[in-house]
């Protein structure tokens, strides 16, 4: 059954304990990080000393905390402490707690044996204990930023989770660079009680999410976790990495099947099956959850490429070809004769649809709307686009602006620019067909106005025709199964 | 564990519906040449019994057996190894240049999962097998065969027909019900041999849980 997370993730009112004056404390450090994230709720210091923390009263007694007025309790404090404090909160109605705190099952026998009564006494008290030794939880739609590390980011549609809390920071480093945000985030820690299957089955029914990005390593229940997953991925996009091998153990040794088999190849048959994405690193994976975040999910395999010139049109031919899922859709001939009317003789006249450098002020915005309509097109990777707002960045930096007419041209480069972009959003969205702008000015002009329109909107423009490419394999792979599997 | 004789390891794939060479037993040399000439000629002769695995490095397996003379050779030959509990296996040598394997293997972490990869003598060298945990259903196994590097030797080649994907998928979806027979520890098919592109087992080898007395 499904974990109530809820008091996790949108809490009422936060209590932090371990809070003192140093700043290099994990109970100010999570402390601050509430209090400068913008969380609403009522935040509660709790510490051994009176004193004021970051313009807070530190409460050093529970009897000083309202009853029912916090669900969630970071715990800052050590093993010694935090029996004793779970008990209090639970009675004055806390529901959830992360135990940031490591000296647990990390650190040998003394801590294991601590941790099992950490995870006996959270269950006797019908509370959520998420660790021990995590780096903490984060909530963009409720404001929060409940961890011991940075960064906070942007509110989104990914969930994390992870059994690395270095990893947590780092999908939340991409979040804040390319923009797409991040509806949840929690690093699992020791997983005593909570584990990576307990959020994902979560994260699959709550609405501020639309797809899960999870890290992990070790799996002990192997057969249990495929059994879950593989319902959550029936509702929910999943992109994983996995790190380090599964613990291995003896299979029928005379049997050559047996030898055969290994930790990774079956792990890796178990997640194809399962509908789970693989990603082979935590860049792409990042990249390959933030196209499920922002775009529709594709009907079919058939890929057309727009591009305004020759190359970028032919490298992406070729990446479609070579990958596992995706086809160039012959170019259907009443789209043909479409696109005939609206260039000049010279255009491609297949797919890839090289316009040659033959479109007028509407072409791009006409053919971006004719092509996603048609029924024989399950998506669109659009090339070419950006060179426009580069010219206008030359001219607009050189010497001769904005004389010579120089202003006017300008201008009309730049709002061409934004058209483009604006055109290939809207198409996606009025056909609910993926729409993927790529161009390397994404990395080295992120100002050029195709660019920002393209991330402004909350979407991805991508660097390359090939990183496009690989990240819409995957979504039409997951796809395919999610139509077989429901 | 015990490991079936081929007799019985071939009694059990059959029974679930997997294609294997034709096969008879015989515990003399009189009933062997009966079952020679049924099966035909050329044949295959191995000896058969409980736990007798690795045959081929044992000398065990004598293959292409074209003639009545060659065949009553190494079935004396067979026959003198004494090995207790044991008869001759006769059977039909496949035609097919290519071969794949499949099996059933039991994981600690996982449970028993289905495995289908190229087979041949480079099987090992290559290592081209994949894995999915069983049961399976058409989608699964038709989404392992695609998931091999080396689809493209399992195309039509030189007047070969080209492997028969439904044919396959029904024999994976059949292993991987007989894997959930808790009895079962292990399952091999290898080699199958691909005749007409249906892939058929000239081999087979069941490892067992031993019964608890």
């Amino acid at each position: 059954m499904t974990m109530n997370l809820e008091y996790l993730f949108e809490p009422r009112g936060v209590i932090v304990t371990g809070v003192s004056s140093h700043p290099g404390k994990f109970g100010f450090v999570a402390l601050h990080n509430i209090l400068s994230c913008g969380y609403k709720g009522r935040v509660f210091a709790f510490g051994r000393e009176e004193a004021t923390v970051l313009e807070q009263k530190v409460i050093t007694s529970f009897d000083s905390i309202p009853a029912n007025e916090a669900d969630l309790m970071i715990l800052c404090t050590p093993v010694g402490a935090n029996e004793e404090l779970l008990r209090k909160a639970s009675e004055k109605g806390v529901k959830a707690v992360f135990c940031a705190a490591g000296g647990y099952s990390e650190i040998g026998d003394e801590g294991l044996k601590a941790e099992k009564r950490l995870v006996t006494l959270a269950a006797e008290l019908d509370l959520v204990l998420v660790g021990p030794n995590g780096q903490g939880v984060v909530s963009p739609p409720a404001g929060l930023c409940a961890q011991i590390v940075a960064p906070y980011a942007p509110k989104g549609r990914i969930a994390v989770v992870s059994q690395s809390g270095n990893f947590v920071s780092s999908f939340l480093n991409y979040a804040n660079q390319t923009g797409i945000g991040i509806s949840r985030s929690v690093s699992a820690g020791n997983a005593a009680a909570t584990e990576i299957i307990d959020f994902l089955e979560w994260f699959s029914i709550d609405p501020a999410t639309d797809v899960a990005l999870c890290y992990i390593e070790g799996l002990e229940k192997g057969r249990d976790f495929f059994e879950r997953i593989k319902e959550i991925t029936k509702k929910l996009p999943i992109v994983l990495v996995k790190g380090g091998i599964t613990v291995g153990g003896q299979r029928a040794a005379a049997s050559h099947t047996g030898s055969l088999a290994s930790d990774s190849k079956i792990f890796e048959g178990m997640t194809r099956q399962a509908g789970v994405t693989r990603a082979p690193d935590i860049e792409s994976a990042f990249e390959i959850a933030a196209t499920f975040a922002t775009q529709p999910l594709p009907n079919g395999s058939r890929t057309l490429v727009l591009t305004t010139a020759g190359g970028w049109g032919v490298v992406a031919a070729d990446a479609i070809s070579q990958s596992s899922e995706l086809v160039l859709a012959p170019l259907p001939n009443d789209l043909k004769e479409t696109i005939n009317k609206l260039l000049p003789p010279r255009w491609s006249r297949n797919n890839p649809v090289d316009l040659a450098g033959g479109e007028t002020r509407d072409t791009i915005p006409e053919l971006l709307s004719v092509a996603s309509k048609h029924p024989e097109i399950d998506s669109i990777i659009q090339l070419g686009l950006g060179i426009q707002g580069n010219t206008a960045n030359l001219v607009r930096t050189g010497k001769f602006y904005p004389e010579h007419g120089l202003e006017r041209i300008v201008n009309f480069h730049e709002r061409q620019e934004k058209r483009y972009a604006e055109a290939s959003i809207e198409v996606s969205l009025t056909s609910g067909k993926p729409v993927l702008v790529a161009s390397e000015l994404a990395a080295t002009q992120p100002n050029n106005p195709m660019v920002k329109t393209i991330r402004d909107s909350g979407r991805l423009c991508y660097i390359s025709a090939n990183r496009a490419v690989s990240a819409l394999n995957h979504l039409v792979r997951y796809s395919g199964w999610r139509n077989q599997s429901n | 564990m015990t490991t079936a004789s081929e007799s019985e390891s071939r009694r059990i794939v059959e029974n679930a519906g997997i294609p294997v060479s034709r096969w008879r037993v015989a515990s003399d040399l009189d009933e062997a040449i009966k079952a020679a000439k049924e099966i035909g000629f050329p044949n295959a002769l191995k000896l058969n019994g409980p736990s007798i695995a690795h045959k081929t490095e044992q000398g065990f397996v004598k293959l292409n057996l074209k003639t009545e003379a060659d065949f009553l050779n190494a079935a004396e030959e067979l026959l003198g190894n004494k090995i207790g509990g044991s008869n001759l296996l006769v059977t039909e040598m496949l035609s097919g240049s290519r071969e794949v394997i499949a099996g059933v293997v039991r994981d600690p972490q996982f449970g028993s999962c289905v495995m289908f990869g190229f087979g041949g003598i480079l099987a090992e060298a290559i290592a081209d097998v994949e894995f999915r945990l069983a049961p399976i259903n058409s989608y699964d196994a038709r989404d392992l065969i695609s998931s091999l590097k080396t689809t493209e030797l399992l195309k039509e080649f030189r007047g070969e027909k080209a492997l028969d994907i439904d044919a396959t998928i029904d024999l994976l979806i059949k292993l991987g019900d007989l894997a959930e027979d808790e009895k079962i520890l292990s399952i091999d098919l290898n080699p199958l041999i691909l005749v007409d592109g249906v892939p058929i087992a000239a081999d087979a080898l069941v490892e067992l849980k031993e019964e608890s007395t």
